[in-house]
């Protein structure tokens, strides 16, 4: 059976993670405080864990000599499938917050479905991934609701970067042909069907922060199709930068 | 409190040291020996902090996945020895604020070695195997130190110090077993992190004010010059594995004393960069105030919620 679809069905699920580690990663020594710091390390330290997990297996399934290295650091702009919501820089603690509480709960209902995956292995990440993005929900929730009801200016500054951010997660739910095959297959999660819940979940937690759900007509997509911002060119180049400037090696 | 009974007072403590029983925060303690504390573990605390960020510089471009977490769980492991040295501090009856604030204001030190830039990826093998490695010899006899808090952090600590050793010493292999290209670039990190690594076991015994008094309250076991004996007998035979070289001329076997004898050491850059003219000691700083100052805001608004949650409580329970 041609793998292919498979394997860009995982680089879907897989590149969000990566990306989203890697602007984490940025953040480590700059926290407003050192429990915040470390909280966001570890988070970027699981997500890189689960993008492993995830690349070996579509090492495993490719008819290439390819490692977990080569899909990280090695593919073009074009062929890195994560959706927009994860690229968006670190502007302030309050995007963060938002991209991660956006993200997180989508995450969250995703690795729940995928545990009914027929593909096993699948099933085994999607097993030990949801413990910990069970936390990563918890901490970015707690982060909206302290945001939303802490001060004035911090109330300001997370409904600025709700607003700003919501653009962006419609595309959470949008299906590629891969998606799609994978879906038929038994193996991939309709996200679509994800949806309602995800937007029902997020409203109640911004209100419980005292927030407002954002009304919005329009919607960006592109990066689930290889086409990101703006942002992504600089990401790659410093997450790039070794493997393209000493090609081969081994580290 | 009478002068005869102060004197009790300190008779009882030293004979609790001299005992080899730990002091606790509740003890009495002279005033001197509660400023020292706090002065050389709030340091500590602030080298920890601070040394995340040469590290933390290389996250974005660690060379492969496995590199990427293992530099993450490392530089994350930082900031909870920071965290913990910090609480140790805090029984000692400073607030971690005051002692963000001694930072900032360039009142409070911290290790030098991090005023240095990491720019090559072998730079974060290098610290990993000579800077943690200086560390844990620095830090292992402060396990028995008197002041029971510190001396537990440090069996904490230590021992995570010696797992981050082996992975830098891991890097280093590694491109040491690697390509020409590799290997140079290990040989160049070697070349500019040797001598501040020599340089933080500290002055030498002739120039270092403290020693004497730290003996005696066990924050001390060595002299510096045989805490950097002992590291240099350690760490050359490790570079000789690597099949690279130690950047000192003079470096060799003495059989005579069973040590290696080594060169000079720039003892005025040493002093340079302690005095705040070191290679990065403006960014390091400017980076950690900004740090400081940016997540203000942050940390208002979890305190007016966390105040708001409490009065909820105290209504529902009316
Ligand atoms: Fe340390
Ligand atoms: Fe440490
Ligand atoms: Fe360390």
């Amino acid at each position: 059976m041609n793998k292919d679809f498979l394997i860009k069905y995982i680089y879907g699920i897989a590149d969000n993670a990566l990306i989203l580690g890697q602007r984490l990663g940025e953040l480590t020594g700059h926290g407003p405080t050192l429990e915040v710091d470390i909280a966001t390390t570890n988070i970027s330290l699981d997500l890189f864990g689960q993008v492993r997990s995830y690349f070996q297996y579509a090492a495993q399934l490719s008819e290439k000599e390819i490692t977990e290295d080569d899909i990280a650091f090695l593919r073009t702009e074009r062929e890195y499938l994560n959706v927009l919501l994860v690229e968006q820089p670190n502007r302030d603690f309050a995007f963060v917050i938002g991209r991660q509480f956006l993200f997180d709960h989508f995450h969250f209902l995703l690795l729940t479905e995928m545990q009914k995956s027929h593909d096993q292995t699948l099933v085994a990440i999607a097993k030990k991934s949801l413990k910990e993005v069970s936390y990563h929900k918890r901490f970015s929730s707690d982060w909206i609701k302290r945001l939303g009801d802490g001060t004035e200016e911090s109330k300001q500054k997370i409904q600025t970067a709700i607003d700003d951010l919501w653009r962006f997660t419609d595309e959470l739910f949008h299906l590629t042909e891969d998606d799609k095959k994978a879906v038929e297959e038994g193996i991939g999660v309709d996200v679509s069907k994800l949806k309602e819940t995800y937007y029902k979940n997020v409203a109640e937690i911004l209100e419980e922060a005292t927030l407002e759900v954002p009304e919005l007509k329009y919607f960006q997509e592109g990066g689930k199709k290889g086409i990101h911002s703006e942002h992504m060119g600089y990401l790659l180049t410093d997450m790039q930068y070794m493997q393209r400037t000493y090609p081969g090696m081994k580290w | 409190m009478s002068e005869k009974e102060v004197k009790n007072l300190e008779e009882i403590f030293e004979a609790k040291i001299a005992r080899d029983e730990k002091i606790e925060p509740k003890d009495w303690m002279p005033e001197k020996y509660r400023k020292t504390h706090i002065r050389q573990m709030s340091q500590h605390a602030h080298s920890e902090i601070v040394g995340m960020l040469p590290e933390g510089n290389w996250i974005t471009r660690a060379p492969s996945l496995r590199r990427k977490v293992a530099l993450l769980a490392k530089v994350q492991d930082e900031a909870g020895h920071g965290l913990y040295l910090y609480s140790a501090t805090e029984t000692l009856g400073i607030s971690r604020d005051e002692m963000f604030e001694q930072l900032h204001s360039g009142k409070a030190k911290y290790s030098s070695i991090f005023n240095y830039p990491t720019i090559t990826w072998a730079d974060i093998g290098a610290i990993g195997w000579l800077v943690d490695g200086a560390a844990i010899i620095n830090q292992v006899p402060l396990c028995n130190t008197s002041f029971g808090p510190y001396a537990r952090a440090m069996v904490r600590v230590c021992k995570e110090e010696s797992f981050h050793q082996r992975q830098g010493y891991e890097i280093m292999l590694t491109l040491c077993n690697g390509t020409e290209e590799q290997k140079q670039m290990a040989q160049d990190a070697l070349n500019r992190w040797w001598w501040p690594s020599l340089m933080m076991l500290g002055p030498t015994d002739d120039a270092s004010t403290h020693t004497e008094q730290s003996m005696k309250w066990k924050l001390k076991r060595k002299t510096n010059d045989e805490l950097r004996q002992q590291f240099i007998d350690q760490t050359v035979p490790q570079a000789d594995i690597l099949g690279i070289t130690v950047p000192d001329e003079d470096l060799k076997w003495n059989e005579e004393t069973g040590h290696y004898d080594f060169g000079k050491i720039d003892w005025d850059e040493f002093w340079q960069v302690v005095k705040g003219h070191g290679p990065c000691n403006k960014e390091r700083m400017q980076t950690r105030v900004n740090a400081w100052e940016n997540g203000q805001w942050v940390r208002d608004a979890a305190m007016a919620h966390a105040d708001k949650q409490a009065d909820k409580k105290v209504k529902q329970a009316v």
